[in-house]
């Protein structure tokens, strides 16, 4: 295959960036889009260019390092599909493909397609975990969880926080990887004691974080490469609700 | 003299292992250890290198014990390890099905899975802390598969005929690497662990003898730095990535296991590397890593080849009698749950014999027909879902339809810096943790337990016993000019110079494929003398054409990919001839080590226990250089040794 990408390069966080053209003559559809800008870059450092930056560990879908806009869809047209696991058979020869860095203000470029998501630990860091220090835990069976809430928990755990959702929403907000954490804890009995801090605590850390409020417009589960379903932000918003009600009356 | 001609040393004399009844040596090596003051802890700094299972782990529950932390990832979040990719599950001697599982049932299958090259003591404890990870797991809000009675699901895995595993549908790493993670953030925020991402190490600071500090650089500034501490923890996983295509995830690298091993640290069993046997094949050149299809899928698929050479009809058309399932027919006691090493050889026994499917005949059926026709699709997809959609994106093929083709690849290694019972090296105050020691696992490991020693060794063996050393040593603050700390930063600034100013003519990629393929050719799953010899021969040659002719672009002040893959080739080529004299010197087949000269007449792993009932650990003398054998005596108290058979 032969393919012509347009590619965004920055030098660094200060420069300002430009899209440039490459041709890859020697493309095959059963590459990966990551094989083809490695492929890229090989031809790029032989050419003394320098190779093209982007974040990228386990190519198999689930790390969430990769974080590229192919075509204008973050993690490019296929549904449910990581952009390491996007192959080139869903291209066509001679096709025109562009590709830029996730956008979005709480993401600022490092360099080429390399973002900063650390905006993310920060987040999980005020609240996104259950507290139970090592060696505190009761036997595994001593609260059985229905099957339901288990698999609904499960289901929101799924998030790889890629971003994506962040990229794909007007807003640039993350209320749906926010969402899923609140949702996987809050299904699961173990994350009760911690419901109403957790809520409030990763709310508070998402909007100084710069990430904009939920329009509901569905952007971020379309793009979500793992499915996450948009009810979870559904969930947030009740639980967010509650717990600023119930801080009020033990105000 | 050359590299094969090594020396030997003295014998490892003292493993730290606690002697009398196996049942109790954790216990009463619990109540040995020196405790430090809750108060003194707030003073002793830790480092942690790496965030996986055992990293991640290991930094968060320090720092619940009240230890400063210090944890380093060159990945931009310590969410991202590549412990997130096991799929399959974590074992653990609960016996919930009630099917005859114990501790010890677990310690054997454990000691014999991995052909009786493991330390018995270590393993004993790996079965008995294996119950507590799960309660540990479910209590950060895993969420664990259950059933319809709100009880957690098991599912059986290779090597073993109960049913121990615990899983997160084929997201098992994921869920248990969150939970790590979850903890880790949560020690972020309390201000316990100081977290510093997208930083690798790049050299170990030992200052009189002892671990005192890394120096790592800043993947986005370049800048590099010392940091010093009270002992250092390395959990920075295998070198699988030595043979460029592997399961690993492409910056998963040797780096700071080799940097330590050049510093002093003994390297154990290097040779002992698992060709996990269900991967989705190569597509062509272009290929930059390889997919493990879960191992779990053998519990319900069935693996196969055409009775006829070169059969390349549509495998739904080729009737029963003309398919070979050659693992029920080889093993018919375990059939397609054998361990990995033994149905990764068939695979290639079969292939070898020129009935293998697909591009070059280099694959194997995994048909899941007959449990589609059993339970129907809907429970199938419950189960494996996601694996299945995995390997239709991957390779356009519907598994639901048509069988899956699998081989072998490279997957995880055993091998790794020696250390003693307390984990910690043949350097004082440095201590290896998960993939990245040689402990648990002898010369194979067993699905599922990965993860499981990850987190005993994170969450309950190292905390507990680091703090013996430290309440031991009593170190003084290192100075930032202390000569150590000066040299070690030298060397690196200079390594980098030098990488940067070669500027030859071949990318580091096109070295690291070669060397991979050269030490799958004659380091993978077959090793004879010959090909052994022929690599040791080759890869002095190919290191210094690297190191004479690579080309590094751009600069060290900077974020630069292509430096970072080049320090870290440059030390897999070290590495890389390490292993295949371990695996010449190894004149035995055990477990993923299989010699072609030690075999059974069945074509089995033939075991040496006469002349290698040992932990090979290898001691560094220079680059290039014949190092020194040092060996630690297997001796088996409580496990037999046996020829292993799963027929």
């Amino acid at each position: 295959m032969r393919l012509h990408l347009k590619v965004w390069r920055q030098h660094d966080a200060d420069d300002r960036g430009a899209m440039r053209s490459y041709d890859v003559d020697d493309a095959s559809p059963d590459m990966s889009f990551l094989e083809l800008l490695d492929v890229l870059n090989e031809k790029l450092t032989t050419e003394g260019e320098e190779p093209v930056a982007f974040d990228h560990d386990c190519r198999e879908g689930i790390c969430g390092a990769c974080s590229m806009v192919i075509d204008g869809q973050p993690h490019g047209p296929e549904k449910a599909t990581t952009t390491c696991q996007l192959h080139l058979r869903h291209f066509r020869d001679g096709d025109t493909i562009t590709v830029e860095p996730f956008r979005a203000g709480s993401f600022p470029v490092v360099k080429d397609l390399v973002v900063d998501r650390s905006a993310f630990d920060r987040i999980i860091a005020a609240g996104g975990y259950v507290s139970a220090p090592t060696g505190s835990a009761p036997d595994a069976h001593a609260v059985p969880v229905p099957k339901d809430q288990a698999d609904r928990a499960f289901t929101a755990a799924a998030c790889i926080g890629c971003g994506a959702c962040v990229a794909a929403c007007p807003n640039g907000s993350a209320s749906l990887f926010l969402g899923a954490k609140i949702t996987h804890l809050g299904e699961l009995p173990q994350g009760q004691p911690e419901r109403d801090s957790r809520v409030l605590a990763m709310v508070a850390e998402h909007d100084a974080a710069g990430f904009g409020g939920c329009t509901n417009t569905g952007e971020c589960a379309d793009a979500c490469p793992k499915e996450i379903p948009l009810d979870v932000i559904s969930q947030l918003n009740r639980d967010y609700l509650a717990a600023r009600r119930s801080r009020r009356r033990s105000a | 003299m050359s590299y094969a001609d090594y020396t030997l040393g003295d014998p490892i004399a003292d493993t730290a292992a606690p002697d009398g009844p196996i049942e109790t040596r954790w216990e009463r090596r619990r109540f040995g250890v020196r405790l430090v003051n809750p108060a003194n802890k707030r003073k002793l700094h830790v480092i942690v290198v790496g965030t996986g299972l055992a990293g991640g782990s290991a930094a968060a529950t320090l720092a619940e014990l009240g230890y400063r932390v210090s944890a380093f990832c060159y990945q931009d979040s310590p969410r991202r390890a590549h412990s997130i990719a096991a799929q399959g599950g974590i074992n653990a001697a609960k016996n919930y099905r009630n099917d005859g599982d114990s501790v010890y049932r677990l310690f054997y299958d454990t000691v014999k899975g991995g052909d009786f090259r493991a330390r018995e003591s270590n393993v004993h404890r790996l079965a008995e802390i294996s119950r507590q990870i799960i309660d540990q797991c479910v209590a950060q809000g895993v969420p664990f598969a259950r059933e319809y009675g709100g009880l957690l699901d098991n599912r059986s895995f290779g090597g073993a005929q109960v049913s121990r595993t615990f899983y997160a549908r084929g997201q098992t790493g994921q869920q248990l690497l969150l939970g790590a993670y979850q903890a880790l953030e949560r020690q972020v925020d309390a201000g316990g662990v100081t977290m510093y991402p997208r930083h690798e190490m790049l050299e170990l600071i030992v200052v009189d003898g002892h671990a005192r500090g890394i120096v790592a650089r800043d993947l986005i500034t370049g800048e590099t730095r010392s940091h010093l501490a009270d002992a250092v923890v390395l959990a920075s996983g295998g070198y699988g990535n030595v043979f460029f295509l592997s399961t690993n995830a492409k910056g998963c690298n040797v780096t700071a296991s080799w940097r330590a091993h050049r510093k002093g640290a003994l390297f154990a069993n290097p040779c002992f590397t698992q060709i996990h046997p269900t991967c989705i094949l190569v597509s062509g050149d272009h290929q930059s890593k390889l997919t493990l299809m879960s191992e779990s899928l053998r519990n319900d698929g069935r693996v196969w080849v055409p009775l006829r050479k070169g059969d390349d009809r549509d495998p739904n058309a080729i009737p029963e009698a003309e398919r070979d399932y050659f693992l029920e027919r080889q093993y018919p006691a375990f059939g397609n749950l054998v361990p990995r090493d033994i149905a990764s050889r068939a695979a290639k026994n079969v292939c070898d014999e020129g009935r293998g499917v697909g591009p070059g005949g280099l694959g194997v059926f995994l048909d899941f027909a007959e449990v589609i026709d059993r339970l129907g699709r809907p429970a199938v997809e419950a189960k494996y879902g996601n694996l299945f959609q995995m390997y239709q994106r991957i390779t356009g093929e519907d598994p639901y339809r048509v069988p899956m083709r699998i081989y072998p690849a490279v997957h995880y290694t055993m091998g790794g810096l020696w250390v003693d019972y307390d984990l910690q090296s043949t350097i004082p105050g440095l201590f290896v943790v998960g993939e990245a020691n040689f402990s648990d696992h002898g010369a194979n490991r067993l699905g599922a337990s990965a993860l499981m020693q990850g987190l005993a060794d994170g969450y309950f063996v190292l905390p507990t016993t680091i703090g013996d050393y430290l309440a031991r040593v009593g170190h003084e603050p290192v100075d930032r000019d202390h000569p150590a700390v000066l040299e070690a930063e030298a060397d690196v600034a200079q390594r980098i110079d030098t990488l940067l100013s070669i500027n030859g003519s071949r990318t580091v990629d096109s070295f690291h494929r070669e060397l991979g393929h050269l030490m799958w050719e004659h380091c993978g799953m077959e090793r004879t003398e010959a090909g052994l010899r022929k690599a040791l021969d080759r890869i002095p040659e190919l290191r210094k054409e690297f190191w004479e002719d690579v080309r590094v672009p751009g600069t060290g002040v900077e974020l630069n990919q292509s430096l970072e893959r080049a320090g870290r080739v440059g030390d897999f080529f070290e590495l890389a001839e390490l292993m295949c004299l371990d695996a010449l010197h190894r004149n035995e087949s055990c477990g993923g080590h299989f010699r072609a000269e030690s075999q059974t007449p069945d074509g089995e792993a033939a075991r040496d226990d006469e002349h290698f009932s040992y932990a090979a650990a290898w001691e560094f003398t220079g680059r290039g250089e014949a190092p020194v054998l040092h060996k630690e005596d297997l001796t088996f108290e409580y496990v037999a040794p046996t020829q292993r058979s799963y027929k």
